[in-house]
């Protein structure tokens, strides 16, 4: 295993901007997806856009959580550290951002940070590697952010996200944010977003 | 200033990032950015919730924009095209100076054509031209609190928000009815977001809040004075508060616009002598230049190149 360090962004500040406005436009257009240029010297199992979502939202304020695959992998840990110099959080329910890089072994939805009534948006966002958009689970999308309803298809979605998600949305308005990470794009699913699963 | 320079030192931060004395792009630092991006997250995830968020010391008071000015610095990228409005107008001293602060320490496009713009920060008013998809409105914000005159304890108003008890808000509605006759809030008035979260729209006429109601476009609220973020997504419900018997009305107006003619946009009264002279004009500039451009004429409008003059 190699020891030298990954590179990060090759610029934070252009870098940072483009996948954050991916990232508001994917949660303000629930099934939308964004195309975001990942990072590609994030060390695996962190895919690329997994890995620049990771850069563009954590820091030194932020605790961030590793599902078993990441934490099992040390470079994952030290090249988070050095770029944002996050701080990690012990349980997901601590966590300000869940990192999962293997959704089939996710814990449930609840086992995450929900918010209290009083300041729901002390919740987990998560972030979720997806093997991609448009093929897969068919689902169908409504809420805020949908003009009507939208359907698409995903590969990939936890079934912890799908068997969570209607208790995580009566939850309001405390509840988990995900973002959902393809290839080259991400999927925004706000605590808002209803989600009907129309064929597997 | 001119504008040359300033884009010259832009250009400069687009290539290289920020040299010793030059700002980071758009002003703020990273880490200020990033606590501000992931507050407009959380905000668009809990549609008319007010994020707490650690606003920052501007090179501007308090009063003038701030926390629009951090939204709009947080969100803005080299390829955006800004337009900045003040009570409606491009033309006027908040407006001209937010747009020159993001031209100096951005280098980014500013426009005053609401149709061209991919960002739009605004004190006070909702552009005519309804939002496309894909375009940002940022709203500066006062006071976020739309219960902070019936009950001036946060700790309280917190709770009234996480129970979802309006009734004082109510009251008060009923209060100017019994009073006035009607609900007397011309500005400023009170909207349900989907069926949660009492919102304070900033003092926007009330003309304007049938515009919030499933906008195409995303609506973003900064607050700088009470550290507050909030947002509307885009096709999202909201709703002027009000009662079956006493239903919400937009502001009307008697004249239509004395120079385009317009009789379905807001209207400014501008003084126009000391005998009592006055005219209707749209507080919209760009809107109404527009109008004008495509022929519609007001009574007052006179062609020629000097026909709007200096009029906001």
């Amino acid at each position: 295993m190699p020891t030298a360090l990954q590179r990060g962004f090759d610029n934070p500040v252009f870098d940072g901007q483009a996948v954050f406005k991916a990232a508001m436009w994917a949660l303000s257009r629930p099934g939308l997806s964004r195309p975001v240029r990942g990072a590609e010297a994030a060390p695996a199992p962190l895919t690329p856009v997994l890995g620049a979502l990771a850069l563009t939202l954590a820091d030194f304020e932020t605790s961030v959580w590793l599902d078993a695959a990441l934490a099992a992998a040390p470079a994952v840990e030290r090249w988070l550290k050095f770029h944002t110099g996050t701080k990690l959080a012990a349980a997901p329910a601590e966590a300000g951002f869940a990192l999962i890089a293997d959704g089939a072994a996710m814990p449930e939805l609840a086992a995450f940070g929900l918010g209290t009534q009083a300041y729901p948006d002390q919740s987990t966002t998560l972030l979720i590697a997806v093997a991609g958009f448009g093929a897969g689970t068919a689902l169908r999308f409504e809420g805020p952010g949908v003009d009507g309803a939208l359907e698409l298809r995903i590969a990939g979605l936890p079934a912890a996200v799908l068997a969570g998600w209607a208790d995580n949305k009566a939850a309001f308005p405390r509840g988990v944010d995900v973002i959902l990470a393809g290839p080259d794009s991400v999927i925004g699913l706000p605590r808002t977003v209803s989600i009907t699963v129309l064929e597997d | 200033m001119t504008l040359e320079p300033m884009r010259a030192a832009a250009s400069a931060v687009l290539e290289g990032g920020p040299g010793e004395g030059e700002y980071n792009f758009a002003y703020l630092d990273e880490q200020t950015k990033r606590m501000i991006r992931r507050a407009i997250l959380k905000a668009i995830a809990i549609p008319g919730y007010q994020v707490p968020f650690a606003s920052r010391d501007m090179p501007m008071p308090y009063g003038w924009g701030t926390g629009g000015i951090q939204v709009t610095a947080a969100i803005l990228g080299p390829d955006d095209r800004l337009k900045v409005i003040d009570q409606g107008a491009d033309d006027t001293t908040n407006a001209v100076s937010i747009r020159a602060f993001f031209a100096r320490t951005a280098g980014v496009e500013t426009t005053t054509r609401t149709h061209e713009a991919s960002v739009i920060q605004t004190r006070h008013r909702i552009p005519e031209l309804a939002l496309g998809a894909d375009q940002v409105l940022v709203y500066q914000v006062p006071i976020p609190e739309p219960l902070r005159f019936l009950e001036p304890r946060e700790t309280e108003t917190r709770v009234m928000h996480a129970l979802a008890d309006y009734g004082l808000m109510h009251v008060k509605l009923y209060e100017d009815i019994a009073t006035h006759g009607h609900i007397a809030k011309t500005y400023d008035y009170p909207v349900k977001v989907e069926g949660r979260y009492v919102m304070d729209p900033s003092p926007t006429p009330k003309f304007d809040n049938p515009k919030m109601d499933n906008c195409a476009g995303l609506q973003l609220f900064g607050a700088g004075r009470e550290k507050r973020i909030y947002a509307i997504p885009p096709f999202t419900s909201v709703k002027s508060l009000d009662f079956e018997d006493y239903p919400f009305e937009p502001n009307k107006f008697d004249a239509p616009c004395a120079l385009c003619g317009a009789t379905d946009t807001y209207l400014d009264e501008v003084i126009t002598d000391d005998r009592g002279g006055r005219m209707f004009v749209c507080s919209d500039t760009d809107h109404c230049e527009d109008r004008q451009a495509s022929g519609h004429r007001g009574h007052l409008h006179v062609d020629g190149p000097a026909a709007r003059g200096t009029v906001a």
